[in-house]
């Protein structure tokens, strides 16, 4: 069996819940060997191993030229027959400049893949249609949207890996500093569940309520583009084609007309609400349960049944 | 590169300035209806615009020369109608373009890449190079990437800051969670604009006249010596994405309607 490679994505200390889809869709074609930046290989080798990762391969480095560098010297020294990970904005990064020096194949965001025939379907034209690509070339990479594929645990014993290898410098790229979004919220892509507010928010302090709410689901708070663009919530907030694409188990959008730009970011979600006070709002002919209401009194009475629930 | 710092020389000349490269793409426009036709192709009667995010990248470019002097050049590689997109770059402040011709909608990213760095070699090498962060039809995401590699520059994508310093350029970067990095970068290098970066401008009628007198050089794909490049990526098969149907509506008081839809995704969907 083939060796596949899967770039684990770390969130401080720990490793990111939506790795272990992608480590599952990796023991799908073959035998997984984790790739992680880390200091503390033990401390996560239980739960890549709970999800097959039978090599641990850990390296060090902050610069991204670099960890593509070490990445790509992985591949070769593993014989590498693919390259999974996220399509988070770090992912598509780390694969992208990986793939760029191995001059290999590279499909990002996709939404299935099949290692044994070298395809993966993907969204073409912000969602309107989904494309079938085949892959040629030697090392696969492929950055897999976050939560489209169920994690499924395979208990493995692996073994840890620590690796090096020349980089040189870092072509003309330093990072300077992450400036911290201050929310602290979960990151929109990766949540599970997500409640987006409109239009008729009305002002960013409206978005309290949905706030509120997020936490009792618990999930995360997106925006149309037309609350950003109205200034109630920032673009790192915005769900759409020109924000972020997302694929929760449950999205509620609560004063979305929806629209084809917005709903080209969360389409893929597996049930989609709608809330809005038009009974003949568009998105309520393209979602799975619909209210007819105004948000400020559906909301709030939502918040409180999920707090009874619970 | 010291292009910034102007000389007691030429303080009365017209400054030279700085060349900037702008990539544009032609894409159908995103409310558009895709029509599938054949196995992998669409109906291309569309109406087709600018992709979204080149129009920061185009802002960006327009905005840094009209500060620094010198000149944006709009390049795209795409079917003989994308030079309706690089007169658009033109109505908006680009100085000249070039349309690299090819037959296909969907072409690899890597052989547009070397497209791409085959004109702008030909034209003389730029200080900075502006692109979108991906295309929203083949939403491929790595154009950027692959002609930054080939031409052995930096590149920072998702861009929503640009500034200069002595030389080099600092970007800041969305990471996701609201994060953003700042990464610097030597020139000349890749910048790939997101939504953030600028408010672009809507050309006014004049600017589009104008644009129409701007030089335009086409050429093929041929004329660059590539013809035929194997395709690592290529797209076999488009199927239309089925809308849902209509939603299961609840009724009753907003309580009762909330209780309702809790409990069914609770019970029926499973999603709670
Ligand atoms: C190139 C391009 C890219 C774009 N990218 C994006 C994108 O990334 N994301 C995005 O979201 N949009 C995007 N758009 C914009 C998109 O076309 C829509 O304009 C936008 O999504 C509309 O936002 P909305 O649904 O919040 O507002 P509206 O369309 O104004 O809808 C508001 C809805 O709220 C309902 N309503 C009013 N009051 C209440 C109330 N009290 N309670 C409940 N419902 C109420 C109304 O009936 C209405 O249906 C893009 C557009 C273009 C051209």
């Amino acid at each position: 069996m083939s060796n596949i490679g899967v770039l684990i994505e770390m969130d401080g200390q720990e490793i990111k819940a939506s790795n272990y889809g992608v480590l599952t869709a990796a023991c799908s074609g073959g035998n997984a060997v984790a790739l992680v930046f880390t200091e503390n290989g033990e401390a996560i080798k239980n739960d890549l191993e709970r999800f097959g990762a039978g090599k641990i391969v850990t390296m060090s480095a902050t610069n991204p030229v670099q960890k593509a560098k070490l990445m790509a010297a992985v591949v070769k020294e593993f014989n590498l027959r693919a390259l999974l990970g996220l399509s988070s904005a770090r992912g598509r990064d780390l694969l992208a400049r990986c793939a760029c020096i191995l001059d290999a194949p590279l499909a990002l965001d996709a939404i299935q893949i099949d290692l044994a025939d070298g395809m993966v379907v993907k969204s073409h034209f912000s969602g309107k249609t989904t494309a079938i690509i085949q892959l040629s070339g030697d090392t696969l990479h492929v950055g897999l949207r976050p939560n489209v594929i169920e994690a499924v645990e395979k208990p493995v014993s692996a073994e840890l890996i620590p690796f090096t290898a020349e980089t040189g410098d870092s072509d003309g790229l330093k990072i300077l500093e992450v400036k911290k979004g201050g929310t602290g919220t979960i990151d929109l892509t990766e949540a599970e569940i997500i409640i987006t507010g409109g239009r008729p928010m009305d002002s960013a302090e409206n978005f309290k309520i949905l706030h509120a709410c997020a936490k009792v689901l618990p999930g995360a708070v997106g925006a149309s583009r037309a609350a950003v663009d109205a200034g109630f919530a920032p673009h790192s907030m915005q769900v759409g084609q020109t924000g972020k694409t997302v694929s929760p188990k449950l999205y509620i959008g609560c004063g979305l007309s929806g629209s084809v730009q917005h709903f080209a970011g969360m389409k893929t979600s597996r049930v989609i609400v709608g809330i809005n006070t038009d009974k003949d709002a568009p998105i309520f002919g393209k979602c799975d349960y619909g209210i007819v209401g105004d948000l400020f009194e559906v909301v709030p009475a939502l918040t409180e049944v999920l707090n009874k629930n619970r | 590169m010291g292009l910034l710092i102007k000389s007691k020389k030429n303080i009365h000349e017209k400054v030279k300035g700085m060349k900037i490269i702008v990539c544009v793409k032609h894409v159908p426009d995103t409310a558009a209806n895709i029509k599938v036709v054949g196995d992998n192709g669409f109906d291309e009667s569309v109406k087709f615009v600018m992709n979204p995010y080149d129009e920061y990248a185009v802002e960006e470019a327009v905005r840094t020369v009209q500060q620094n002097g010198g000149e944006v050049v709009a390049v795209s590689v795409g079917k003989q109608n994308a030079v309706n997109t690089v007169r658009s770059a033109l109505a908006v402040g680009a100085d000249r373009g070039i349309l690299v011709k090819t037959d296909a909608q969907f072409l690899d990213s890597a052989t547009t890449a070397l497209a791409l760095k085959a004109v702008i070699e030909q034209d003389g090498m730029p200080d900075l190079i502006f692109t979108g962060k991906q295309s929203v039809d083949s939403e491929g995401m790595q154009t950027h990437y692959r002609l930054a590699a080939k031409m052995g520059l930096p590149v920072a994508t998702d861009v929503v800051a640009f500034s200069m310093t002595n030389g080099n350029v600092v970007v800041e970067c969305e990471m996701g969670g609201g994060d953003r990095e700042v990464i610097e970068m030597s020139r000349p290098c890749v910048i790939a604009a997101t939504k953030g970066l600028n408010e672009p401008r809507y050309p006014k009628l004049p600017d589009i006249l104008k644009a129409k007198k701007k030089p335009l050089v086409e050429m093929n794909l041929d004329d660059l010596g590539l013809g035929t490049l194997p395709e690592s990526a290529a797209v076999t098969s488009l199927t239309q994405v089925k809308e849902r149907g209509a939603a299961t509506m609840m009724t009753g008081t907003v309580k009762e309607m909330v209780e309702d839809l809790v409990n069914r995704l609770e019970n029926d969907a499973k999603v709670l």
